[in-house]
């Protein structure tokens, strides 16, 4: 087991994001998280990373407490990971080269002629070797996703965390996006775990998901398993329904009785 | 209720005070590790110094020119024009250049470290780098503060230079002061404790002004108003704290 969260309690600001959350992800295999806007995906891979601490429960990465780990620990543990982040976070004032560059320049000591080597080769897998010269303001919402894959390898981490890998992507960009995931994962054993909401673009990679809603894990098995599922949430989400347990309007008063009180004032 | 909204002030002014003050002492630690990186200094030396040094030299002549003009009306009443060297000097070096250069590296300098470190933080530029365990503490905020607490005092000399220049431009060649008695007065009047003065209050500030800046950047809230909001609050506390500090140095060179 890479990561183990048990019966993890997290809230903001008084409001519960996780109500005893269980999630387990397995060594060598692609992780889907999945669940509605707002149900804390994000805030679960901040637990993960140690970003943040759970308020009650326990998160294991490789065997080790976050909770008891120290800030060099925590950097150590970091080191062995790598994160894709939805909008890329590339550092704006590097090149393509340079953000690839950067965690080797700042973690090893390697001769720059490797370097050169280490970091045209991984940009060549994304299919980005042309743009090393670019500047991120330059590059397409995908491609800058494509660097970001990029410099979360260079170092060859254990585990690879993708924070909504597909959102806005237009179908090629997507497409290239999930091959690479998938090839990360089945060429270098690279452990994945991937936070989305695009259920069929996930259900074609992920060896496991876990679907949470309202701060627990809903539903757990291979995706097809959660597409057979008989739980009404199950089924509303995996179809996109609007009607379900989970509702589509935010807690409001009664719609009529509003417009008419708007119509009197 | 007054007294409830006026401790909720004071409250959360010593809050501020305390953040700012752990900051400070966390930045400080980084600072040695950042030396370690001197290109990342030099660069933000560039950043803060030599990209604000137009501003700072206009500003300079034009303070440095009213100061001739309203100390030549001056001592012209006591029949003393041939101080004027002697007064501009004094007010340059130990007050003008040091504050004026502050508020102005406080507008300029100190809004683009703020807004700067606020956009890294609100593109998850920072947390890539911590999950990148890469502390940005020691890659982004350090060089920074250390590029600034570094310009100021440059800045501030330079300020003084072009500002005596614009004393001289408007004493001696517009209102026919003597030359040599303008630079001999000055030569003679001033002396390396008013040199001083200037360079600790000039390095004073560019520690205050810095830290507020890489501060309030830091810590702004990732949105595009959260950026706006801690842009005005570096220039306000910057312009606010320069004065008390300059209040304070004074009174303790006095």
């Amino acid at each position: 087991m890479v990561v183990d969260v048990r019966d993890v309690y997290y809230a903001v600001s008084g409001r519960p994001i996780f109500t005893g959350l269980d999630v387990q992800v397995r060594r060598g295999r692609i992780t889907a998280i999945m669940g509605p806007s707002g149900t804390g995906k994000t805030t679960l891979l901040k637990l993960i990373t140690a970003q943040i601490a759970a308020d009650r429960g326990e998160v294991r990465v490789r065997g080790q407490d976050l909770a008891a780990l120290s800030r060099s620990e925590i950097y150590a543990l970091r080191k062995r990971l790598g994160m894709l982040f939805q909008n890329g976070a590339l550092l704006t004032d590097m090149d393509v080269f340079e953000n690839v560059a950067f965690p080797v320049r700042e973690h090893t000591d390697l001769p720059e002629a490797l370097i050169r080597k280490l970091v045209l080769t991984k940009l060549q897998a994304v299919g980005l070797r042309g743009a090393a010269e670019l500047m991120p303001g330059e590059l397409s919402g995908g491609m800058a996703r494509r660097v970001a894959l990029a410099r979360a390898v260079v170092l060859d981490p254990e585990m690879l965390i993708y924070d909504e890998p597909f959102v806005g992507l237009d179908p090629i960009s997507l497409g290239v996006i999930m091959r690479l995931i998938k090839h990360m994962n089945e060429a270098l054993g690279i452990t994945s775990i991937v936070v989305s909401h695009d259920v069929r673009e996930l259900a074609t990679i992920a060896h496991d998901s876990y679907l949470l809603s309202g701060g627990r894990v809903a539903a757990a098995g291979a995706p097809e398993q959660l597409r057979a599922s008989d739980s009404p949430a199950v089924r509303q989400f995996m179809t996109g329904s609007e009607d379900g347990p989970v509702a589509f309007h935010y807690p409001a008063p009664d719609y009529a009785t509003q417009l008419f009180a708007a119509d009197e004032s | 209720m007054i007294a409830s909204v006026g401790n909720g002030f004071i409250l959360e002014g010593v809050r501020q005070l305390g953040s700012v003050a752990i900051f400070f002492v966390r930045l400080l630690g980084e600072c040695v590790p950042a030396l370690r990186r001197p290109r990342l200094i030099v660069h933000q030396i560039y950043n803060s110094g030599a990209r604000s040094l137009i501003i700072i030299m206009l500003s300079g002549l034009f303070v440095g020119m009213v100061l001739g003009l309203q100390g030549y009306e001056l001592l012209q009443r006591f029949g003393s024009v041939e101080a004027l060297g002697t007064a501009a000097a004094l007010g340059l070096l130990k007050e003008l250049a040091p504050v004026v250069t502050a508020l102005l590296f406080a507008g300029r300098a100190g809004t683009a470290l703020t807004s700067e470190i606020g956009l890294m933080r609100a593109t998850d530029q920072l947390t890539a780098m911590e999950i990148m365990a890469v502390d940005p503490l020691r890659y982004v905020a350090a060089p920074r503060f250390l590029g600034g607490v570094l310009a100021m005092p440059l800045l501030a000399a330079i300020f003084s230079v072009i500002g005596l220049y614009g004393a001289q431009l408007i004493g001696v060649e517009l209102m026919g002061v003597d030359k040599g008695v303008f630079w001999s007065q000055m030569q003679g009047s001033v002396g390396l404790r008013n040199v001083t003065e200037g360079v600790v209050k000039s390095v004073v500030f560019g520690i205050a002004c810095s830290l507020i800046a890489v501060h309030e950047g830091y810590h702004a809230a990732p949105t595009a108003e959260g950026v706006a909001l801690a842009t005005t609050r570096t220039v306000v506390a910057s312009s606010v704290i320069t004065l008390l500090l300059d209040y304070m140095l004074t009174a303790a060179f006095l």
